[in-house]
């Protein structure tokens, strides 16, 4: 299972193991691959729209394929580029940091990654067949119900595809987290990600499902002819914006809490210090995800819900600046006193700090009812949430991929040219979306395709549209900095940054049972412990035994493929009978693979004790 | 370390379905679906308050629906309830043929609430002319009590591929958490049903 | 795989034996409460005895204590090693809330 083993083999050979593949380490790099592909592709949406905008009634794109930019850009960028990433950095470390050999459902792992990847596909198939969504990526009614064509289609069906994956993953996260941890790793001895990722998997759970009945209506309402919005026949289009944003505000902040978890151990390991203030950390993360369920009508301000409605949910969003402070702080006074180390994951952390509190200073000022009905759908909004979205979720997403990847890939990243991306990206980004908020002071709306010139928007948006250019530059070396390592980088010791959690115990890569012998944990910093008071590496907690190991299967690629089927044939039947061949036999691919995994019984292998034993250590 | 999964007299666990780590895992991955289903639902019944007074000039609910019908249903859906508690007794006692039984009375049970349902639902459309597409309350109604069916006729399938997979093998630790997870589904759908019938029917008499 | 078709009623030893059947005999009293509550409900709405406003928060209130016997007696939530489903139904339970006074109240005030 070595590398130089998987070099040996054929392409083909590597490729069925992907497809394949139940083991969480090598589920996280198709997560890597998939969302890195779609983030890329959002990247160019997002580079086209700032072309259009670079100058007063540009035509660089038409105003129906702008929308279709801006509505892809969001969709994109959220549902099949940050999620994913952050899933795969989530399947590549919680079960090292937890002791654990595999995760709960190896097979549903797998079968969650299939789903995101077909949903995301067949969402961007819309491009090559008569148009992408236009609808803005928060799919308002009427507007999306009544938007021609099968673009907004492609957005329910997708989205309903790859978020059922989602919350596969996400429930298998809260089980792996449950039943799986090592001997002695109580909870409150998990490292600050793992437990980032139980309480991102909470709000998953509980949120997806909203977002599930809001597609659901949306689709039946475009497709099968219902009136869930249709006012005509007694529908309400509220409906479908309360169910979004119940969806959509946790949503947030399961794209955040993750990446607060990756700052902690980046920032604790980079400072050579213990987590400040550990246990405020975790019952911040837990209020964060409380309160950010109550806050979703803050969206919905200006729909004229009322002012005691609104008041309510302004407070309570203001309060969750309470919680996030606590971090911050905590983060500061880790590193106060530290021997602080500056390399390319700790600059994306410390980058990070200032960013997103400008972030979360816009968010409270938006939360204000009165003042917000000024920055409502203005470029202010879309600063603020780029500044807590890139500010947060993407640097965060840097850090931890420049932190784990000599555990991923056992190659660590070139330094020179991880700061190189550091420094252009984040001065980029800084150009593009800081002068955006004075943009939106000045009144210059959201989702709008041209402006007009002399009104004191040009130099704004020129000087925008430079900072993406920087910001693109900074993703490109970034992608050369793989091929390089991939290339050229040298095999890495299991624990180059003297790590304080337990997957630095690992092997880089780790083996595919993880652990030979499960360890014994004996406290918060599991590894940092048994450097200072032990042996240098946890005692282990079971003598040397046969390791049970789940089979792959291919049934989780073929169970996605139908239901991508089976969405082409949703969508069309609406003006072709033929779709329903589509429809029909791609439910029954995955019926039929469902029915395969109830009644064949899968008993996994295991590896023998004396193999592992010929094994070097 | 033993993998072996059948069981012995000896070997009987008070809990078949937690003994071994896939049942532990499957137990409480199983809940955790749950509490996501309750949202699932929530949002379903949401949608059906905002909407069930939108009937565009079409049947109401008051006039739709009989109650007689509907009680019938409910204690068909109670009892298959019971009828799975008891299965489950009898699994933790290893009485596998008894299970078997039970299971059984429960997939006649869940089979005749669907027929009774399929009933229904011909009889609003023929009847009163009442569908899916007529009104913001139809859309909304069959949206939720279907779905609620939809989880009905998963559930039976379900429980009929695990009694006729297992018929010739008996219970052993590898299918005691199959068991136990499908009798966590049916009480859930029986919680789903309980709030149905209240807050659809018994409402919509009320007004 | 041997045959495991234990149909012999000695299998398990008494003492648990004995448990399983008290736990069994909860359940039915449990089943009979079920029972007599649907039957008030339904009996108050089809009699209509009570007045409109009084008859939905008993309808809804007998529902809730319906499912609450659901979830702890037939579901075992009551059991040891049930902390964690607990935890998940009720944020289960209480996002299920936000969602219904969305709905149900937030859209018409």
């Amino acid at each position: 299972m070595s590398t130089v083993a998987a070099q040996n083999r054929g392409f083909g050979a590597v490729l069925w193991d992907y497809l394949t593949t139940v083991d969480h380490k090598k589920i996280a790099h198709l997560y890597l691959f998939g969302g890195g592909f779609f983030f890329l592709l959002g990247g160019l949406e997002a580079m086209a729209i700032r072309i259009q905008l670079i100058q007063p009634e540009n035509d660089f794109v038409s105003a129906g394929f702008y929308n279709e930019l801006l509505t892809m850009h969001g969709t994109t960028m959220i549902f099949l580029a940050a999620m994913p990433l952050i899933l795969g950095l989530m399947n590549a470390v919680v079960p090292l940091q937890i002791g654990a050999r595999d995760v709960a459902f190896p097979f549903l792992n797998s079968l969650g990654f299939w789903l995101f990847m077909f949903g995301g596909l067949l969402l961007n198939c819309s491009w090559f067949l008569g148009g992408a969504p236009d609808a803005g990526w928060t799919g308002y009614v009427p507007l999306s119900v009544t938007s021609p064509g099968h673009g907004v289609d492609f957005y329910v069906v997708g989205l309903q595809i790859a978020g059922a994956g989602t919350l596969i993953g996400g429930i298998n996260f809260l089980a792996t987290i449950v039943t799986m941890r090592a001997p002695g790793m109580t909870y409150m001895r998990m490292p600050l990600f793992a437990w980032t990722t139980f309480i991102t998997s909470v709000l998953i759970l509980f949120a997806f499902p909203a977002l599930t009945v809001g597609l659901f209506l949306l689709m039946f309402d475009r497709m099968f002819g219902s009136a869930f919005f249709d006012v005509g026949l007694g529908g309400n289009a509220i409906i479908w914006q309360h169910l979004f944003w119940i969806f959509g505000h946790p949503e947030v902040y399961i794209l955040i809490l993750p990446l607060f978890g990756v700052f902690s151990e980046v920032i604790a390991t980079f400072s050579k210090k213990r987590l400040f203030g550990y246990t405020a950390m975790v019952f911040a993360t837990m209020l964060i995800a409380f309160l950010g369920f109550m806050v979703w009508a803050h969206h919905m301000f200006t729909v004229g819900l009322g002012p005691v409605a609104n008041s309510i949910f302004a407070i309570a969003t203001m309060a969750i600046a309470v919680p996030t402070g606590i971090k911050i702080f905590n983060w500061l006074a880790t590193m106060w006193g530290g021997q602080i180390t500056i390399n390319s994951a700790m600059l994306w952390a410390l980058g990070f700090i200032p960013t997103f509190t400008i972030g979360g200073m816009t968010g409270v000022m938006v939360a204000s009812v009165v003042a917000d009905y000024q920055y409502h759908d203005t470029y202010f909004v879309v600063a603020h949430f780029h500044y807590v979205i890139v500010g947060g979720t993407v640097f965060g997403i840097f850090a931890g991929l420049h932190y784990w990847w000599p555990k991923m890939f056992g190659r660590i990243l070139n330094e020179a040219m991880g700061k190189l991306t550091f420094w252009t990206f984040f001065i980029g980004f800084h150009l593009t979306f800081f002068i955006q908020h004075f943009l939106g002071l000045m009144g210059m709306p959201r989702r709008y395709w041209v402006y007009l010139e002399n009104q004191g928007l040009d130099l704004g948006n020129q000087i925008s549209t430079v900072g993406a250019f920087f910001m693109a530059v900074g993703v490109i070396v970034f992608l050369i900095n793989i091929v390089y390592t991939a290339v050229k980088g040298e095999k890495v010791v299991d624990d180059p940054w003297d790590g304080r959690t337990l997957e630095w115990v690992t092997a880089s890569p780790p083996a595919h049972y993880n652990f030979k012998q499960t360890p014994l944990i004996r406290g918060l910093d599991a590894l940092w412990i048994e450097k200072t008071e032990g042996k240098g590496r946890p005692t282990p907690a079971e003598p040397l035994g046969d390791i049970h190991m789940p089979n792959s299967s291919f049934l989780p690629f073929m169970m996605s493929f139908g239901l991508f089927i089976a969405g082409f044939g949703f969508i069309y039947q609406v003006n072709h009978n033929w779709a329903y061949i589509l429809l029909f036999g791609g439910m029954a691919i995955m019926l039929g693979c469902m029915l395969i995994r109830s009644l064949k019984d899968d008993h996994g292998y295991h590896i023998p004790k004396d193999e592992l034993e010929s094994e070097a250590d | 370390m033993s993998h072996d999964h059948s069981i012995t007299p000896e070997s009987m666990p008070n809990e078949p379905e937690k003994a071994t780590q896939e049942g532990k895992n499957k137990f409480i991955g199983f809940w955790f679906f749950l509490g996501g289903e309750t949202v699932l639902f929530a949002s379903l019944f949401g949608t059906y308050i905002a909407l069930r007074n939108s009937t565009a000039d079409g049947p109401t609910a008051d006039e739709l629906f009989g109650l007689e019908l509907v009680f019938i249903m409910t204690i068909l859906l109670l009892t298959s309830s019971l009828t799975s508690v008891y299965a489950m007794y009898h699994m933790k006692n290893n009485n596998f043929k008894k299970m078997q039984l039970w299971l059984g009375i429960t997939a006649i049970l869940g089979l005749s609430f669907l027929g009774s349902e399929i009933y229904e639902f011909t009889h609003y459309i023929t009847g009163y002319d009442f569908t899916f597409r007529s009104s913001a309350f139809g859309s909304a109604f069959y949206t939720l009590v279907g779905f609620h069916g939809g989880h009905v006729t998963f559930g039976m399938a379900w429980l009929i591929g695990l009694m006729i997979r297992n018929a010739k093998r008996g219970l052993n630790l590898y299918n005691a958490p199959k068991f136990y997870v499908f009798s966590l589904y049916w009480h859930f759908i029986d919680v789903i049903w309980v709030f149905i019938f209240t807050v659809v029917y018994l409402m919509g008499k009320v007004g | 795989m041997a045959d495991n078709s234990n149909s012999n009623d000695n299998d398990v030893n008494s003492f648990q034996k004995q448990k399983n059947k008290e736990e069994m005999q909860k359940q039915l009293i449990t089943f009979a409460l079920m029972i007599l509550f649907t039957i008030i409900a339904f009996v108050v709405v089809a009699t209509g005895v009570m007045d409109g406003m009084f008859v939905i928060p008993v309808i809804l209130i007998l529902a809730i204590v319906q499912v609450a016997f659901q979830l702890y007696y037939f579901m075992h939530m009551k059991d040891a090693g049930h902390g964690m489903p607990a935890v998940m139904m009720y944020g289960g339970v209480w996002a299920a809330v936000l969602a219904l006074a969305a709905l149900g109240v937030i859209t018409w005030w």
